[in-house]
């Protein structure tokens, strides 16, 4: 009896020296994250401006959505603004997929015992150790229009006839975005998928091989099934990432319009404009998208894992 | 016997393919670096010029070293402060058991998904408030947001691995919990504190749109911002060559430290995500 009394009690300590514990890090949390969004939230409805951001009126919905005059204004009837979803739509697609694929031919290329393994790992690493604004200005000089390296070599395999703007074009200038992010990003799925194939039993793969069955089937019948749980999260981590991408868009593409992201189009506002409570608005309508997309994805996993009788 | 041999070398002509793909840009970078004066604009893909004059004009054309200064207090400071906390924090989250704590890793993990942009506003406001507008402090308190949650969140999983009676006896003698985190976990906990504070440092050195938001004179700017807004003599061509030495001066020391820190990157980079 006195052992447990004893023991409670010191649990119960434990509890209070755990929130003790605990009080920095949320104190710091709450001042860099839930406050700042609290008043970008709160500047979406008023007109403040940039250089006399402590003076503002409440203005409504009229950020988001307002009817004045027989005209509609506000972020959600600016054609530029559904632009940049769909830019950034597109994008997050085309190069999540594009990754996918590419990883997964690494990873299984990584997963194979050869002579320089190690080494094949090391080198796929340092594309994602390049900083991002690096690797854009990087690429932005191998894409130059006049002097880039891949417009010579493409015509010098007579791929393309005359140097392309992959930059300054509007139809190449988001494959161009896709391009470098695919470079940058792939190592990063190739090692998660990696580390999922490398937790696979062997067992059954030595069976498949005993009974001669085509490794092109096991993939998709073994393999495949297996990681899906792990490639799930990989694609979710980099598709939230993908959907506020900001700095590669804004140097290698230079703030066009053509090109730009969500992100992109609300910082313009934000900062360029000196507009803070429209450009909260449009930052407000993207933590809505993500927060949107990451609540459909957990129920849906919910659901999954719930039907899984595993 | 034949389709083997076939096999074979196509296995090493991917293995060739994707060496190159992974690792050109970075060769082109720097043969071009290499490069002064009209030979920039050879594009060969093979090294025929060897000249420094880009470098030092990086470094006396503008604050660059200063820029790396920058750079490196921003980093280090927000390492050393996202591991503090972070360390508390899991002790908290890994070894303790109380009500609502998975509501609160929840919440932490769910940070770690903000757009940095849904914060800039409100972040510029808490700038212009501290009077840190302008100054490397304003980077160090900003970008807590990107490092902090997958710190905690890292951390919390290493520590509940470790066996469970490590503090017990320590609590039997009386040890306070301040020091039972001091003593026990954090000799325990070091490789995984390496790992964390090198993937923070990389977040935190690469970090672009809040240094570029939040600095506004050319001795305050970080090293992306300074690349990023790198002029040349005149205002319609870029200069080239010095943002190729430039990128590649800042970037050897990071891909020595993924090189030499490699297997420990790839476990966390793993643990977080895998885990997560």
């Amino acid at each position: 009896m006195a052992m447990s009394a004893k023991s409670t009690e010191l649990t119960r300590a434990r509890v209070r020296s755990a929130w003790l514990f605990l009080t920095p890090m949320l104190i710091v949390l709450a001042l860099v994250a839930g406050w700042p969004l609290i008043r970008t939230i709160f500047f979406s409805f008023t007109d403040a401006r940039l250089s006399s951001i402590s003076d503002y009126e409440f203005i409504g919905f009229a950020n988001f959505l307002e009817y004045y005059e027989g005209e509609w204004y506000g972020v959600i009837a600016d054609p530029d603004w559904w632009r940049a979803v769909y830019n950034t739509i597109w994008f997050t697609v085309v190069s999540v997929g594009l990754e996918l694929v590419l990883g997964m031919i690494v990873a299984l290329t990584l997963n194979a015992a050869f002579p320089g393994r190690g080494m094949l790992r090391a080198a796929i690493l340092i594309p994602w150790a390049i900083p991002t604004i690096v690797s854009a200005q990087m690429w932005g000089w191998m894409l130059h229009d006049q002097f880039g390296v891949l417009n010579e070599i493409l015509m010098t395999f007579r791929i393309i006839s005359e140097p392309v703007a992959w930059t300054a074009s509007p139809d190449t200038a988001l494959w161009a975005v896709v391009m470098v992010d695919v470079w940058k990003t792939t190592p990063f799925m190739a090692l998660l998928i990696l580390a999922a194939l490398q937790m696979l039993p062997s067992d059954c793969y030595e069976a498949a091989r005993v009974d001669g069955i085509n490794p092109v089937k096991v993939f998709f019948k073994v393999t495949l099934p297996l990681i899906r749980p792990a490639l799930m999260v990989a694609i979710i981590f980099r598709a939230l990432d993908a959907l506020r991408i900001f700095d590669l868009i804004y140097v290698l593409t230079s703030n066009s319009r053509d090109t730009a992201s969500m992100s992109v189009y609300a910082r313009q506002q934000l900062v360029d404009f000196q507009e803070v409570g429209y450009g909260s608005a449009a930052s407000t309508l993207l933590f809505l998208i993500i927060a949107l997309l990451v609540v459909v994805t957990l129920m849906v996993g919910r659901v999954r894992l719930g039907e899984d009788p595993r | 016997m034949r389709t083997s041999v076939l096999a074979r070398t196509g296995f090493w002509l991917l293995i060739v393919a994707i060496v190159i793909f992974a690792i050109f840009p970075f060769y082109y970078a720097v043969i071009s670096s290499l490069r002064s004066g009209q030979a920039l604009f050879s594009a060969a893909v093979w090294p025929d010029s060897v000249s420094i004059a880009n470098y030092v004009s990086v470094f006396t054309g503008q604050p660059f070293g200063r820029n790396i200064l920058n750079s490196v207090i921003v980093a280090v400071s927000v390492v050393a402060l996202s591991l503090f906390l972070g360390v508390t924090a899991a002790y908290a989250l890994g070894r303790v058991s109380f009500r609502g704590r998975g509501l609160l890793l929840f919440t932490i993990l769910s940070v770690s998904m903000f757009p940095q942009v849904a914060v800039l506003s409100g972040m510029f406001e808490l700038v212009r408030a501290f009077g840190i507008y302008n100054s490397l402090w304003s980077l160090i308190l900003s970008n807590m947001i990107l490092t902090l949650p997958f710190t905690v969140w890292v951390l919390t999983t290493f520590m509940r691995e470790l066996p469970k009676e490590l503090e017990e006896a320590a609590f039997v003698d009386g040890a306070s919990p301040w020091t039972v985190v001091r003593r026990i976990f954090l000799p325990l906990m070091w490789p995984a504190m390496v790992t964390t504070g090198l993937l923070a440092f990389i977040v935190a050195w690469n970090e672009f749109l809040f240094a570029l938001t939040f600095t506004l004179s050319t001795e305050q700017r970080t090293v992306p911002v300074a690349i990023a807004l790198l002029t040349g003599a005149t205002q319609f061509e870029l200069p080239w060559g010095n943002i190729m030495a430039a990128s590649v001066t800042v970037t050897v020391p990071v891909v020595v430290l993924v090189l030499i820190f490699q297997r420990r990157i790839v476990s966390g980079l793993t643990a977080g995500a895998v885990k997560g």
